[in-house]
């Protein structure tokens, strides 16, 4: 019963149903409309006869019954004495001759039969079936006549005040079969509209379910092959077009994402590629022969040099990849970012004397939310770059600027250095892109140093804005400004 | 044999200028694309090692400045490994093509290979009468006796070998066996001359007044 799992098996069974039940709904209102029509004329016809025998009966005068009557057997119920004013029954029965044409039997098949109160047949008229029973006496508690149908007889009965039974009937066979042959009219007209309403509903619904089909079919393909192919969203301004349109945005999103993960695999394992190197060359060189004490410390230096290069590259590759897979929740607290600077300030000014940078800071103290290890690798990185890419030794100048509004703090740091020329401002926060493609030791960095700046602005909930200007002059210089939600 | 490596990695730098000198080159050096390009453009190096990424100057610029006017045989050497980037560095006029890391030994056989392409030789013996010059073992030979040269004697043999037939100047002689850091005075070349006649025969090497030195 998988195929019941279907849209479209599941729309053409719903289809099928909801037109099964309105076509018998339609059809059986019909025919019975159809069928009361046809009775209630053929009971018109029947009452008519039925008052013309009533109009026949020939009662005798009023008064003691004859003695040779026997008292009625058959209707306990309605003694004699509860009812003295009860007419005698009818003598004799005769249809009124004004009135005997209803009765032709050969331009019609009515009949009627007449009964005495006490059960006995009073008179009959030709081509009255002689099985036909006597009514039900209980039926006279209904007022009027009343009409039943037997077998392909219909007879309409009444019974008189005395209790005499009166019936007229006539056969049914021709409405019958007439009826007969609308139901059959019915049925098979019902069942052509239904094979026809089913058919179109299948077309209908394969014709609905075929362009779901197809853009299931194009996105199975493409999940499981080429990322970079689209679905088909020519009709885009239907319901199924925005689905493709959706789907194709989802892939070009998965694509980007599946693109970035691979440049991210080449650019980390070409950043290994160059330590590898050292340590590969320098020590096949120093193996080549036998060296002295003072070559093989040499070798060994070139290793370590290029050992932690590694090192601080895979450090930061897998403190990014933590930070993405969130993985390593940051685990925030309160602390000042003024006390956050002045310990990470140590760190970095070695190198600022080393390379004669000034670094002024004009702080002051900030309650926030955050994590006082990575804020500190932020200040680190930023401060870092700002000092290691400065080209003027003597003159240079960092400074760093803490203030709060009531809902930021703001931390600049702006230097004098070289500036960033702005076709690569846009990127410098991408992986491993470095505005100067050398990988030097001298400049040391990975390419992940912004990257992890903007990972752990992103982590507090802040923004992390660039402004440079490279043109040498009185401006030049950068400014990064980090914004924390307080 | 004169080579210039551009490599902007220090130890990297290093270490292949001292592998190379150790196997008897004559090595200059330079750690970025400027001073890189200016040198192979100012000396006729033998060949040239050049890393791809590079500091003010790319390899592929390097390279495709320098060929608009030396045919230098040039080893390109990167971390680049992609189809994509050996085209690019093949099509810019690389002659060779080298992906970090890479095995020493390796380095060293294309380097010679690279050299001996340029002098039009494919083989790595070089046969001179009866006299036998295995490019790859630096070493020369008489029949089956090995003839002891010091390093500088075997690549002044290696370098008149390659350029067998012709006149070679003193002064061409000397760029390619003295690198940028050797302060050897020129007459120490007349001092390698006389000690390979003494141990490969007076003959081996002839003398043109004026001109140079030439191997038949």
């Amino acid at each position: 019963m998988n195929f019941l799992r279907s849209i479209r098996w599941r729309l053409q069974l719903w289809h099928g149903v909801i037109l099964l039940t309105v076509l018998l709904g339609f059809g059986v209102t019909a025919y019975r409309l159809e069928e009361a029509n046809e009775w209630r004329r053929v009971d018109a016809e029947l009452r008519q006869r039925l008052q013309a025998v009533h109009d026949s009966l020939r009662r005798p005068p009023p008064g003691p019954p004859p003695e040779e009557e026997p008292p009625p057997r058959g209707f306990p119920d309605l003694p004699r004495q509860g009812h003295p004013e009860t007419p005698p029954p009818p003598r004799s029965f005769r249809i009124i001759p004004d009135r005997a044409s209803l009765f032709a039997s050969e331009t019609n098949g009515f009949y009627y039969i007449l009964w005495l109160r006490d059960g006995r047949e009073l008179t009959r008229s030709g081509g009255a079936p002689r099985d036909c029973p006597a009514p039900e006496r209980s039926h006279q508690l209904r007022p009027g006549s009343t009409a039943r149908l037997r077998g392909s007889v219909r007879e309409a009965y009444d019974f008189t005040p005395p209790g005499e039974c009166l019936l007229v009937g006539r056969s049914v066979a021709v409405e019958q079969a007439s009826l007969s042959q609308l139901a059959l009219g019915f049925v098979a007209l019902g069942g052509t509209v239904l094979a026809l309403g089913l058919a179109g509903g299948s077309g209908l619904a394969a014709r609905a379910i075929r362009p779901i089909d197809d853009i299931s079919a194009a996105a199975t393909r493409i999940a499981t092959g080429d990322l970079s192919r689209r679905i088909d969203t020519t009709e885009t301004d239907n319901e199924l077009g925005r689905l493709a349109v959706v789907l194709n945005s989802a892939f070009s999103r998965l694509e980007a994402a599946a693109h970035q993960q691979s440049q991210f695999a080449a650019d980390a394992s070409h950043e290994l590629r160059t330590p590898v190197s050292v340590i590969l060359t320098q020590t096949q060189l120093a193996l080549s022969r036998d060296r002295d004490t003072a070559e093989y410390r040499a070798t060994l230096e070139a290793c370590q040099r290029s050992a932690q290069r590694m090192r601080r590259l895979i450090d930061s590759l897998l403190t990014l990849a933590r930070m993405d897979a969130g993985q390593e929740p940051m685990k925030m607290e309160p602390l000042d970012l003024e006390v956050v600077i002045q310990e990470a300030l140590p760190l970095i000014e070695p190198l600022a004397s080393d390379r004669g940078i000034q670094i002024h800071t004009q702080i002051v103290s900030i309650q926030c939310h955050g994590n006082a290890e990575r804020l500190t690798q932020l200040l680190i990185n930023l401060l870092g770059n700002a000092v290691a890419h400065h080209n003027k030794p003597g003159t240079g100048e960092v400074r760093i600027t803490l203030a709060a509004d009531d809902r930021m703090a703001t931390l600049t740091i702006a230097d004098n250095g070289p500036g960033i020329a702005v076709e690569h401002l846009s990127k410098i926060f991408e992986r491993f892109y470095r505005v100067d493609v050398s990988r030097t030791a001298a400049t040391g960095g990975s390419g992940l140093g912004l990257s992890m700046v903007k990972a752990i602005v992103d982590a507090h909930g802040g923004q992390v804005i660039v402004h440079s200007n490279p043109i040498p002059g009185a401006t030049q210089g950068s400014q990064v400004i980090v914004q924390l939600p307080l | 044999m004169r080579l210039l490596i551009i490599e902007d990695e220090p130890d990297m730098l290093q270490g292949l200028a001292k592998a190379m000198r150790e196997e008897g080159y004559a090595v200059d050096t330079a750690a970025d694309g400027e001073e890189g390009l200016y040198k192979a453009q100012s000396w006729d190096y033998d060949a040239l090692i050049l890393d791809a990424m590079l500091p003010r100057l790319d390899g592929w610029t390097v390279l495709s400045k320098l060929r608009a006017s030396k045919k230098t045989p040039v080893l390109m050497l990167t971390a680049r490994d992609t189809s994509k980037d050996r085209v690019r560095g093949l099509d810019a006029g690389a002659d060779d093509y080298v992906v970090k890391p890479f095995d020493l030994p390796e380095l060293l056989a294309r380097l010679r290979a690279l050299i001996r392409r340029s002098a039009g030789i494919t083989r790595n013996i070089i046969e001179l009468g009866e006299l036998r010059i295995d490019t790859a073992a630096r070493s020369v030979s008489h029949g089956l006796v090995v003839i002891e040269l010091t390093a500088r004697e075997y690549s002044l043999v290696e370098y008149l070998a390659l350029h067998r037939g012709e006149v070679v100047t003193r002064t061409t002689l000397y760029e390619h066996l003295f690198d940028e850091d050797d302060s050897t005075l020129s007459n120490l070349l007349d001092v390698h001359v006389s000690n390979i006649r003494k141990k490969l025969g007076h003959d081996f090497i002839t003398t043109r007044r004026g001109h140079g030195y030439s191997v038949e």
